[in-house]
């Protein structure tokens, strides 16, 4: 019986297992940031006990920075300290800092990826769960509780059971207008918020593969919002094209002979899932959600469903979150008014989301009661943006350019959608309050919100496309 | 953390499916670096009007004098979204013990248990049955039987529990002390991978 990607990587990565109870799993990359990180040092301090392997770990301060002004101190206290704690902990652990202010600060699933950090074959966990996205490069990836981030810390392996297997395939090619993001978003809308709860989800078939490594870990990035434990992509050319060359990517000889490894990771012919999906990219519309879950989404030229017509997943809530949202059932979602765009978060702040933006906004100007923040996902994301001269675009646009932080995908920062108003988000997750108390979220890719930016309502990107 | 073997108490019922991590403790109370005073935040902003405590939204169960106890009975799909463990502190910290619900998101389940809060899983049906008892109804947990029972009608159901899991919550063991004294084999793991 063959062995799919997932088993092969969890089995060299087991260094025993407990009778009847979880195994005990290796892990070979541990990122950190300010948020879920004070309280598993503290844990540490008061064992008496240092991180184990400090140089396994890689810290970053993303979700509680301000996006302006980063060169001045954090004026929120709160958060201040907390980002002065990880500086303290990582200096005292001996953990490399990618701070405020470092070349390679940025949003810790950004910054991972395009320093190489991230490679095939890997264990890497987080106090985050949108860890999933380093899964893009044929990892098992996922996100973890303080407490376990101080499991790992001391002592580098957790206590996991093994979950169940799924496979979801998306042949065929995607339609003009459509992108990675309105495809995990269709799949979302399909399996529901909890369809691949306590499954490890493989994505396979020939839409995946033609995808980019940023659009792979877009998909990656939300199967945490189906439930899923973490999502895989079998890495190819693709992958390995992205890591040559870069910072901490296997050199020379290492680079040979970690080629000839990675090109072991794939599902074998006869392995078998516990549950498979199958799905046509020729389906696929631009995408919105309209609801308060990331499941509750919609092509946007299709009507928001009733009680009728809604998955039986999502019937109780369905007055609740529409109530919440301002929105009425069985009404389009075409053409509803929007006052804030956001396009950032790890979902889709690369510099591809970027350039897409860019292109489509390339001498048009933003409706005028609309708010546009554009957060890279780092600061070499920024740099690279602004080398393109994307800044300039933005800024003709009218759009308003920040610095590197997770921002108003959950509003810790001052970056907080006001109540009532809806914003239409390249983030993952639409939940009640999430960016900002009252705030009404619309996800869609980078595409249709740029269009949602400069007619000032949720669009079909299509019908603005040349 | 701290032990558990039965738990015999009222309820607190939030007959809500999918309730997110972000709804327990909403993102701007993550900003803190100890454990504690959580509780207070629980459902914040379904507890009060404006972040307001001079404003409780009255037809949220927390703020309903007839309930109370250290269960939380929830509708399906618990803790879905984010994986702060600050959830499962703010519901240790305001007095529950225990969580049922008839489905729990994954990463939500094993915060709970690394934090001595047990997440009970029922059936539709049973959870139905519960949300349909009185308010002064109490239920019976047993972690060693493994079982549910609405007490003044005799009803019950079986959970499942992992053993390992059982075994900590029952003694109030925690993985840590387990992995840290693993550091032999785990170093052994190392050299032979390398």
């Amino acid at each position: 019986m063959g062995k799919t990607l997932f088993e092969k990587i969890w089995e060299k990565h087991v260094v025993k297992t407990i009778d009847y109870g979880p195994s005990v799993l290796y892990i070979d990359r541990h990122l950190i940031h300010e948020v879920t990180s004070p309280q598993a040092f503290t844990g540490l301090n008061k064992r008496g006990i240092k991180v184990l392997r400090p140089k396994q770990v890689v810290a970053t301060a993303d979700h509680n920075v301000p996006t302006i002004d980063q060169h001045l101190p954090i004026k929120e206290e709160l958060g201040r300290l907390q980002v002065e704690a990880l500086i303290k902990n990582c200096a005292e652990h001996g953990i490399e800092l990618y701070g405020l202010g470092h070349k390679y600060q940025g949003i810790v699933h950004v910054i991972g990826p395009e320093l190489g950090i991230t490679q095939p074959g890997m264990t890497i966990v987080c106090g985050d769960s949108h860890t999933s996205t380093h899964g893009a490069f044929g990892s098992i990836a996922f996100g973890i509780g303080t407490s376990e981030v101080e499991m790992v810390f001391a002592s580098q392996c957790l206590l996991q059971s093994k979950p169940k297997l799924m496979r979801i395939n998306v042949d065929g090619e995607l339609k003009n207008g459509v992108v990675s993001k309105d495809i995990v978003l269709y799949i979302l809308s399909k399996i529901t918020a909890s369809g691949a709860t306590g499954y490890a989800v493989e994505f396979a078939g020939s839409a995946i593969r033609s995808l980019s490594m940023e659009a792979r870990m877009t998909i990656c990035n939300m199967s945490i919002e189906m439930g899923a434990r973490c999502g895989l992509i079998a890495p190819d050319e693709t992958t390995f094209n992205y890591i040559k060359g870069r910072k901490f990517a296997p050199q020379t000889d290492a680079w040979e002979k970690a080629i000839v490894n990675w090109q072991k990771l794939f599902s074998d012919r006869d392995a078998s899932f516990n549950q498979e999906f199958h799905f046509d990219a020729a389906d696929i519309e631009p995408m919105i959600t309209y609801g308060t879950n990331p499941g509750m989404g919609i092509a946007v030229t299709n009507n928001i469903p009733t009680s009728d017509t809604i998955n039986e997943n999502d019937r109780s809530g369905l007055s609740k979150s529409l109530a919440y949202m301002g929105l009425q059932q069985g009404h389009a979602i075409k053409g509803q008014k929007i006052d804030y765009v956001f396009i950032g978060s790890c979902t889709n702040s690369r510099i591809e989301d970027l350039r897409l933006v860019a292109d489509f906004v390339k001498g048009k100007k933003k409706a005028t009661d609309v708010e546009v923040w554009i957060v890279p996902g780092s600061k070499q994301v920024e740099a690279q943006a602004i080398e393109e001269g994307i800044d300039k675009i933005f800024e003709a646009a009218g759009f308003n350019l920040r610095q590197p932080g997770c921002s108003a995908c959950l509003g810790m920062n001052e970056d907080k959608i006001p109540a009532g108003k809806y914003c239409i988000s390249t983030s993952n997750r639409n939940f009640e309050g999430r960016q900002g108390a009252g705030a009404r979220t619309l996800l869609a890719s980078p595409l249709t919100a740029a269009a949602a930016a400069i007619t000032g309502v949720v669009t079909d990107v299509r019908e603005l496309l040349n | 953390m701290k032990a558990l073997t039965t738990i015999k108490s009222q309820f607190v019922p939030i007959n809500i499916e999918n309730i997110d991590t972000d709804q327990i403790i909403p993102a701007r109370f993550l900003k803190g670096t100890t454990k504690d005073g959580f509780g207070k935040n629980l459902f914040r902003d379904w507890r009060y009007e404006n972040d307001d405590e001079a404003k409780p939204k009255t037809d949220f169960p927390l703020n309903q004098n007839q309930f109370s106890g250290e269960i939380l009975v929830a509708g399906k799909n618990f803790g879905c979204g984010s994986s702060r463990e600050h959830a499962a502190w703010s519901i240790l910290d305001y007095g529950f013990r225990v969580v049922v619900s008839s489905f729990y998101a994954d990463i939500f389940k094993n915060n709970a248990l690394n934090n001595g809060v047990l997440p009970v899983q029922v059936s539709d049906q049973f959870l139905q049955k519960i949300f349909q008892q009185d308010y002064s109804s109490v239920l019976n947990i047993d972690l060693e039987k493994q079982t549910i029972t609405i007490v003044s009608t005799g009803e019950q159901e079986s959970f499942e529990i992992n053993s390992y899991k059982k075994t900590c919550l029952l003694n109030g063991y925690d993985d840590i002390d387990f992995l840290i004294n693993m550091k032999a084999e785990i170093e052994e793991f190392e050299k032979s991978v390398n």
